[in-house]
């Protein structure tokens, strides 16, 4: 029989540690929805979304009951939206959105992303009709989540891009200005996208995958926290042993339910996301687990160390248990949804530079800060540059997703409920970016994307 | 298949013989069982067959979070494979 420790070890993760499967994700393609003929082609996204993930609710709730394990979003991923929609002008694409809305209502799926386009080197007209549309499309639905991929190490920085995300972060902002500005929490711009990601804002179905695939994000901060805690003082090479240990048992549950979603689904199984997303629920923080290091308050100096040690020994540690690791795997920062990042911003602890400089070992990027409303679209656009560049120079994904909240300011803070939690409003440079992002063209790739 | 019952709570007389009477009346066959008790906490583990259950699972594990409830304790029923996946390679 099972060791009686070890059941009650998985128990108390559950219970008292907040270890979740935070995510169900199944990616559809859309490819064979493709029209020149908008009413066809909203028609054919509509049932194949709802014909494909029919089930996915009601499987991951027959797991749930079955596992004993929490399994809190069931989601979907589609095609780039510019890709299958690349006939349609600018109320087009609205459309389209609304269409993924509906289609997300009626499989009864808590987000959908994949409005989006990748813009790396050059724009389609499709593409710059859809970036168009984000704005209003983002306004007009509550899951669409959307995505532009702005550079990569192999393609470079497409600077017009950049400036014009600027500019439709400013817009999102904007129409959703009764809501604090919420249309932007489902907005991200990256650098380096994957293709296989399972985690909201930024899942897409990338072009290379089958018809149809299971992806699992697997969580848990709480768990690491309480493991690092109890284990007390001990030097880095014990600790990193302690942080691998957990992380493996972590994705040893989310390989299960990938499995069995897969088997029950009749749908391939895609990969498992082992990355630490945290919550703004108490014990669920991965700022936490940086101040369990010996860190007075996460963004003192040293956090960069610690989160690195932190997002490395996750990694190895996490692919020992599955077979298939992918998406962004590692430690999430997004402020407002982390309890510890959220005091450590209020009590001025945490900056957007020291938030920079931990993007450059995280595992995605700039996440979920609130900024002052009346920053420029130029100044958001100078923000993206310097992230993206990060993932374009160290060969990694970086992404943004800033909320600049419409009418307040530095002091002041922005809730935006549920897992998306509040936030302060951080403070930014006084001084200008605007002459440097309106040069736009492109940023050459680096000299290490010559690999052939 | 085999499910995991885990019972978690302060001790009192009689939790070994609810849980047990619970089991038999959804015909779910104790296969085993391990308690220990700390100080005044009782945790006790039984692993059981759910096979030829008289109802559905999710029903089993109602009725039992029910007991669970009533008694004061926390009472969960897992698929044995959880456990499995986690601590077996």
């Amino acid at each position: 029989m099972l060791n009686i420790n070890d059941i009650l070890e998985t128990v108390n993760m559950i219970k008292q540690e907040n270890l979740d499967i935070r995510t169900i994700t199944m990616g559809i393609s859309l490819f064979d929805c493709i029209s020149d003929d908008q009413k066809r082609l909203e028609n054919k996204i509509y049932d194949k979304i709802t014909k494909s993930a029919e089930k996915l609710v009601s499987t991951a709730n027959d797991l749930e009951a079955t596992y004993g394990i929490p399994i809190i979003n069931k989601r979907v991923s589609v095609t780039p939206i510019s890709l299958v929609g690349a006939c349609a002008d600018r109320d087009g694409y609205v459309r389209l959105a609304q269409v993924l809305e509906r289609a997300a209502n009626e499989v009864g799926i808590n987000f959908i992303g994949g409005f989006g386009a990748l813009v790396q080197k050059g724009m389609t007209k499709g593409a710059k009709n859809l970036i168009d549309a984000i704005p209003e499309a983002l306004s007009t639905t509550t899951k669409v989540c959307s995505s532009v991929n702005v550079a990569s190490t192999k393609a470079g920085i497409n600077m017009d891009a950049v400036a014009r995300m600027g500019q439709i972060m400013k817009e999102a902002a904007f129409l959703t200005k009764d809501n604090d500005s919420i249309g932007c929490a489902k907005l991200v711009v990256f650098a380096n996208m994957p293709e296989d990601n399972p985690f909201m804002a930024g899942a897409v179905h990338g072009m290379g995958e089958s018809d149809t695939v299971i992806n699992v994000g697997v969580s848990g901060p709480g768990v690491v926290a309480s493991a690092i805690k109890r284990e007390g003082f001990c030097d880095f090479s014990h600790l990193a042993d302690v942080i691998k240990k957990t992380a493996f048992k972590i994705t040893r549950v989310g390989q299960l339910i990938a499995y069995e979603a897969s088997k029950r689904l009749n749908t391939p199984y895609g990969i498992i996301d082992l990355s630490l997303a945290p919550t703004p629920a108490v014990g669920d923080s991965v700022a936490h687990i940086l101040e369990n290091m010996g860190l007075e308050r996460c963004g003192t100096h040293g956090t960069t160390a610690a989160l690195a040690m932190l997002n490395d020994a996750v990694k190895k540690g996490g692919v020992m248990a599955s077979s298939h690791v992918g998406g962004l795997s590692g430690a999430f920062i997004p402020v407002s949804e982390d309890a510890g990042m959220i005091e450590a911003a209020e009590c001025g602890a945490l900056s957007i530079e020291k938030l920079e400089a931990m993007t450059a070992v995280c595992s995605v990027g700039l996440d979920m800060i609130a900024v002052p409303g009346d920053t420029s679209a130029a100044t958001l656009s100078g923000i993206i540059a310097d992230e993206i560049a990060i993932g374009v120079i160290n060969n990694k994904t970086t992404a943004v997703r800033l909320i600049p909240v419409y009418g307040k300011g530095v002091g002041e803070s922005v809730e935006f409920g549920g897992l998306l939690g509040h936030a302060p409003i951080m403070k930014l440079s006084d001084y200008s970016s605007e002459e440097f992002i309106k040069r736009g063209g492109r940023i050459p790739a680096p000299i290490h994307s010559l690999r052939n | 298949m085999k499910a995991v019952v885990t019972v978690i709570g302060k001790d009192s007389v009689g939790i070994i013989a609810d849980v047990s009477n619970e089991c038999a009346k959804h015909n779910a066959n104790i296969v085993d069982i391990t308690q220990s008790v700390l100080k005044e906490y009782f945790a006790m583990i039984m692993l059981v067959e759910i096979e030829k259950i008289q109802t559905d699972f999710s029903s089993f594990q109602g009725a039992l979070s029910r007991l669970g409830e009533e008694k004061g304790l926390d009472i969960r029923v897992m698929h044995e494979d959880i456990f499995n996946s986690m601590h077996r390679i």
